[in-house]
Parts: C-alpha cells; structure tokens; sequence
C-alpha cells in the first residue's frame, strides 16, 4: 500500500517554511539556509523514483536536508586550517586564573536545553501555520512573524483592516487549537 | 462600555500586536472581569504571542518562494 505519494508542485507551500526554520536552526545564517531548502527540494525532485512511500513526505525531505546540512559543514571545513579553533590568552596580560574556565565558559550554558525546546515549539508552529488556509497563514507570517505594519500588509494584499484583523483571528484560534496538546 | 464577546475577542487579538487603543482596552478588561470565555481566551492568546516570541520563527519572504517555485517547476 503506497500511503504517502510525493506531490513536488505543493512543496515550497506547504514545507518551504518548516523547512527553512530547520535550517536556520543549523546553520544560523538566512542566505546558506535558504540555499539548502532549494538544493533539497531539487534533490527530492532527482531521486523521486527512489521514495518508497513508507515515510511522509515532509519526513523525506527532512531527512535530505539533514544531509545537505552535514555537507555544507563538510565543504566549509574541506580546506585545511579552517576548523582550527584559535584562542588566545585573555588579551590584558594582567589577568591570572583557570585559563579554560575564562575562555570557554560560557554564560548562557544553562540555556542549552532552553534552544533546543525553542526550536522544537518553532518546527512545531510551523506544523501548524502550515494546516491554516493559504490567505490566512500569509496574513499570520507578514503580521506576527515579519513584524509588518497593518498598513503595509492592507496595500500589499489589497483588504481593509478588519478583514485582515478577523483572518488574524481566525488564523490564532485556530493556532490556539493546534497547539493546545502539547504547549498550553 | 460594555461589549459584546466578538468585539472583546477583536481587541484582545489586536493588542497581541499592541494596536488596541487605550479605551479598547478598558472596555476588554471591564469584559474580562465578566466574562470567563473571554479570560480564558486572553490568557490563550497571551501564550500564543509568548511561543511565537520564544520560538524565534522564521520564514522565507513571498518572492523568494516564488522564485523556488519556479526553479522547481522548470525541473518539474
């Protein structure tokens, strides 16, 4: 039974976003994120005879973009010296003490669990932006995850504010509902 | 000063963007203070615009996902 079939023209819609916060997570930089959400979905195109329908498709292409992720750290580490961790002496020679203390401590530390809970609950929002109809999640992305002006967001869509004020609703109450299992 | 739940329900999502006047939101608290339903879909509302905060979203701009979606169609 093949229960998962691919439909590649769906994709930047419905995964390029989830997709992209993945990245971003991995590689802390927009452009090279960007970049490899469009090297997965062209990858997944090549080997689409290859998928055998066991997994769902945002899994499979999960699963590419981990590798593209692990490839992009290969090639910027490929040259020699590049992985070199280089750490001086605290530069005002004064300063006496634990060395490695000073150097790698790192005061946020206690957070670690904090980032990965964080990137859970954005892959997790992302799930769920991702079942609201198209206008709506548009009007939720621009508005709370862009930061745009109502304004702006009023030209650029052509709707009046409380059209976009009742799609903003709808799009949170039912975000609200999504979510409510797991992080309420 | 006295709304109805929708209007209360409107206001509350547009303070989430800090866009509700000072009187709407009088009104809003006046409502709360009578209104179970709508306390608890403040407070709902409330943790939404916190994870969505903490999360620290990201998400690729229209253009760009047009620009995928044509790349990928001429591949297609």
């Amino acid at each position: 039974m093949a229960a998962h079939e691919l439909r590649p023209e769906t994709w930047v819609d419905r995964y390029a976003d989830y997709l992209f916060n993945y990245a971003v997570a991995r590689v802390s930089d927009s452009e090279i994120a960007k970049d490899l959400v469009q090297e997965t979905f062209f990858a997944g195109l090549n080997s689409a005879k290859n998928y055998k329908g066991d997994a769902a498709e945002r899994t499979w292409l999960i699963a590419i973009l981990k590798r593209k992720v692990i490839d992009h750290y290969r090639k910027i580490n490929s040259k020699k010296g590049k992985a070199e961790v280089r750490i001086n002496y605290s530069s005002d020679a004064d300063s006496e003490g634990d060395w490695l203390e000073e150097q790698v401590a790192d005061p946020f530390s206690k957070d670690g669990d904090n980032t990965l809970e964080n990137e859970e609950l954005g892959l997790a929002i992302q799930e769920c932006i991702s079942k609201l109809p198209k206008k709506q999640s548009l009007v939720f992305n621009m508005k709370t995850i862009q930061g745009m002006s109502t304004e702006d967001i009023c030209n650029e869509l052509g709707i009046n504010p409380s059209n976009l004020w009742v799609m903003i609703h709808r799009a949170r109450a039912a975000l609200m509902g999504c979510l409510n299992q797991n992080w309420f | 000063m006295k709304i109805s739940c929708e209007e209360a329900a409107h206001i509350c999502t547009k303070s989430q963007y800090k866009e509700a006047g000072f009187w709407e939101i009088q009104k809003l608290r006046l409502h709360i203070f009578m209104c179970k339903t709508c306390a608890q879909f403040t407070r709902k509302n409330k943790t939404l615009t916190t994870l969505c905060n903490k999360a620290g979203l990201n998400v690729l701009s229209e253009s760009d996902k047009n620009t995928m979606k044509q790349d990928l169609e001429k591949h297609l």
